[in-house]
């Protein structure tokens, strides 16, 4: 490899990782909270770029009105699903699972049905050019995933870690029994964190609305890499969610580019077979998968 | 001859009526039949496996494995399809103790993900080989049985009619098999690691070796199933078996439940009757099993099968006034 296309495809994979990042930290902090995991949460990113189809493409709001607003109507997505399906399925995390997996299905059929499959929705480009550094280049509109995931991370670890809230959500992802003790719900924690994560989903698919083709089975694409990000990292690890999109992004971009996507899926879901045999914690878990 | 009790009798009648059915069949009702009579075969082996305890999201990829194995052995090397068949689900349990050496170390939702990754990575092994798997495109031309002497009679078995019966009869034997592992001693080992891991390992179970046995039984049958299927679609593509078609299995699964023998294959013929009763639906299906898989998990969490006691007691103490 040539290092000029080195560089390119090193640019590549890290707005690839800002992606995966916003995606699989979404699951992570479902995880670790509702000790859930939603298979559908590639659909709530399709959704997100719906939305944005919808309000930018067709309804001509402002292209950040309109991210704002598909990351709006996706959380409220997630607070139906909470208390829909996890809720009374609390506790049984492969049943809550196999449930988001005909959610997964009827979210595509019903988008299909809407919206048409086969074609899919053109969104035009809300930054266009391009910016070059040290002779790579990237589409402006692919690289503001790179400040927006940044600073949706560094908003969650504010929430997190400075006000009482997230502290309270950090505490049930400890240890539920003893945050209720403290008075904390869990019903309301369980919300706020499907909130939060549906709503990371929803920014995600927005502002890939204009860079990837918009159809109903566009989160099959990431759900796959989402989860095996999320067992490496280690389940209901944000942080190890993080550093394994940082992994992923690079793995996938460079085989990709080497070799082929089917290789690159094949290594993707190889290490996670091995990560879940040899050490089902993860990287940086504390809970076992 | 000794007395058999009116459930035998029900069951031979069944199975009577079944064999007579084809003569006033139309053609498209034995082909769904024929594809009913696989996918309980299907079933019920996902039963088996599930019976520790544990759900295996490989399970439609061992049929696959079943499939690909079939298809290549009677195209490529020539073996009759009557003799490749068993061998295909040979080769599913083959491959089924292979990928359980790291599955049988997780249990509950790490096994339920980590099947998935097995499976997915055997999956994508078949779209990214042209040779000899025919890469996303899949195998087509794949031979049918043709023409078998049975009795003195030429049948051909590339037919529907004879392929239906070569069916039935497949999945009555297999049914037979499967039950008595269900209810031998090897049955109740693998309900026993499913209630109390810690007991059954106590009572000097070994886990590993048993879990194993039930991962390799379920995989030969599901390679079984997926054999006879693709010698009666004549094409075999790695999409068949992705994670879309795992869903219909675990909503089969799901409707009928796992809690008895015959709850699986309530459900995959409750949802068979489903899906093509809904055929005014078209392109909704998918969503009207989704919606129905969510409610059935959350209202009915055992499946239509656990309530069949249910309704026995109620018809009971009817009668009893």
């Amino acid at each position: 490899m040539e290092f000029d296309l080195a560089l390119q495809t090193a640019a590549n994979a890290g707005i690839l990782t800002c992606i995966y990042a916003l995606i699989a930290v979404g699951l992570a902090i479902m995880f670790g909270v509702m000790k859930m995991a939603n298979m559908a949460h590639g659909e709530f990113y399709m959704v997100g770029a719906y939305c944005v189809y919808l309000l930018y493409a067709v309804a001509g709001w402002p292209f950040p009105a309109a991210v704002i607003g598909g990351i709006a109507i996706v959380a409220g997505l997630g607070l139906v699903v909470e208390r829909a399906i996890f809720r009374p399925l609390r506790g049984q995390v492969v049943v809550g699972y196999i449930a988001t997996a005909g959610l997964m299905f009827m979210l595509q059929v019903g988008m299909g049905q809407i919206f048409g499959v086969g074609r899919p929705e053109i969104v035009p480009t809300y930054l266009t050019g391009s910016v070059g550094f040290l002779g790579t280049i990237v589409g402006s509109q692919r690289l503001l995933v790179v400040p927006a995931a940044v600073a949706a991370l560094l908003l969650l670890w504010f929430f997190l870690h400075r006000m009482k809230a997230g502290r309270a959500l950090r505490a049930v992802a400890q240890d539920p029994e003893a945050a209720a003790l403290q008075g904390i719900s869990i019903d309301r924690m369980s919300a706020l964190a499907i909130g939060i994560g549906s709503a990371f989903a929803g920014l995600a698919g927005g502002l890939m609305a204009p860079v990837y083709p918009v159809t109903p089975y566009m989160g099959h694409a990431v759900i796959l890499i989402a989860f095996i990000i999320v067992i490496v990292g280690g389940l209901g690890s944000i942080m190890g969610a993080v550093i394994a999109s940082v992994i992923f992004g690079f793995i996938y971009t460079f085989v990709t580019t080497i070799a082929d996507g089917v290789l690159a899926s094949i290594i993707g879901v190889i290490v996670m077979l091995v990560v879940l045999a040899i050490k089902p914690t993860g990287l940086l878990g504390r809970v076992k998968a | 001859m000794s007395k058999h009790n009116p459930r035998q009798i029900v069951l031979v009648a069944v199975f009577a009526l079944l064999a007579v059915m084809p003569l006033w069949l139309r053609a498209y009702h034995t082909e769904v039949l024929i594809i009913l009579f696989i996918n309980i075969i299907l079933a019920v082996s996902f039963y088996i496996i599930a019976q520790t305890g544990e759900w295996s999201l490989a399970h439609v990829v061992m049929m696959g494995v079943g499939a690909y194995s079939s298809a290549l052995f009677t195209s490529r090397l020539g073996i009759p399809v009557f003799a490749s068949i068993p061998i295909a689900a040979l080769v599913a349990a083959g491959i089924g103790r292979l990928i359980n050496y790291p599955l049988v170390r997780m249990t509950g939702f790490g096994f339920f993900i980590g099947s998935f990754a097995a499976g997915e990575a055997i999956r994508l092994t078949w779209v990214r080989m042209r040779y000899p798997f025919g890469g996303v495109r899949g195998l087509i031309n794949i031979p049918t049985p043709g023409t078998i002497s049975v009795a003195g009679f030429a049948v051909n078995f590339s037919h529907a009619i004879p392929y239906y019966l070569m069916t039935l009869g497949v999945m009555a034997v297999s049914l037979f098999f499967m039950y008595r592992i269900d209810k031998s001693r090897l049955g109740d080992t693998f309900r026993a690691i499913h209630s109390d891991p810690d007991l059954a390992g106590s009572a000097g179970i070994n886990i590993t070796s048993y879990r194993n046995q039930a991962f390799m039984i379920g995989s030969l049958f599901a390679g079984l199933a997926g054999a006879l299927l693709v010698h009666r679609m004549g094409s075999v593509d790695p999409h068949g078996f992705s994670i879309t078609t795992m869903v219909y299995l675990l909503v089969w699964v799901v409707v009928g439940g796992t809690g008895s023998f015959i709850s699986p294959i309530i459900g995959v013929s409750v949802m068979t009757a489903i899906f093509e009763g809904a055929r005014g639906l078209a392109q909704w299906r998918p969503f009207l099993f989704g919606a129905i898989l969510i409610l059935m998990l959350i209202f009915v969490p055992g499946g239509l099968g656990s309530l069949i006691p249910k309704v026995q007691e109620r018809y009971k103490k009817l009668r009893s006034g």
